[in-house]
């Protein structure tokens, strides 16, 4: 059967959904925020997929922005979980409980 | 007789989703390490998937910037926290059963509303090609803006994590 839209989004949507599942049970900021690139990248698929199967490249220019976006917020947030660990010795979350620091 | 650009489909696709699979919930290691590094397959994979769908410059920005860059980013923070104790923590047992059923909630109504759509697009029409020229002559043009407004925001980012990591948060 040769692979269509649909096949696309299915590898898409499953991709999301094994993001969504690191999110919620692994417990490591580091972890966890590697799957929120998985997240991201799933839908940088589905982008792709929709790009090229409705002649249209702007979805491509979407993901190239993204791909953008995606870098500056690791840096970011990477050094707010190395700020974070140095006050408190953990990137565990649930040792992180306590809105003050 | 299926042709070669399916199978490599199928091929990537599953690639692809073990890679991943392996990355968020590995059996045999919790270690951040090892999921950094099936991350890293995972984003290869899912370049060739890129080159299939004739995204070829795509494909060279996710491994280079994907592959190369950021997963280079999270070794480095990995490496400089010493995670030990990540690998001897238990996991919560209700958090990973419910976050399961949520999980598989999410996927089967994706896959339900994927299959009861009908396709729009008509079977012989000829697909764009995502070449580096065509692109280029988008974003400089359509996108000028937004392109501009980007290089704005790798700046701040750039100075907001030069500012995280002073010594002294004041």
């Amino acid at each position: 059967m040769q692979p269509g839209l649909p096949h696309y989004l299915a590898v898409s949507a499953l991709l999301f959904s094994l993001g969504l599942l690191g999110v919620i049970a692994r417990r490591s900021l580091l972890v966890m925020y590697m799957s929120l690139e998985l997240m991201l990248n799933a839908a940088n698929l589905a982008l792709v997929a929709f790009s090229r199967f409705n002649q249209n490249l702007n979805g491509q220019v979407m993901v190239f922005f993204i791909i953008t976006v995606a870098a500056a917020e690791v840096a970011v947030g990477l050094a707010l979980i190395v700020a974070l660990f140095r006050k408190r010795q953990t990137s565990h979350v649930e040792d992180l409980a306590s809105l003050k620091l | 007789m299926p042709q070669l650009t399916d199978l490599l489909f199928y091929a990537f696709a599953g690639l692809t989703l073990l890679f991943g699979f392996l990355c968020v919930a590995n059996p045999l290691s919790r270690n951040p390490v090892t999921s950094a590094m099936f991350l890293v397959l995972t984003i290869i994979s899912m370049a060739g998937l890129f080159v299939l769908l004739h995204a070829f410059f795509l494909a060279a920005v996710q491994i280079l910037v994907y592959a190369g860059a950021v997963m280079v980013l999270f070794l480095f923070v990995i490496m400089l926290l010493d995670l030990k104790e990540e690998e001897r923590r238990k996991l919560n047992a209700i958090a990973v059963g419910l976050g399961s059923v949520a999980v598989l909630g999410l996927a089967g109504v994706l896959l339900r509303a994927l299959i009861q759509a009908k396709p729009v697009i008509a079977a012989g029409t000829q697909p764009v090609e995502g070449s580096t020229k065509e692109l280029g002559r988008i974003l400089f043009q359509s996108y000028l803006l937004p392109f501009e407004i980007l290089s704005i925001l790798l700046l701040v980012a750039m100075v907001g994590v030069i500012l995280l990591s002073k010594k002294e948060l004041k």
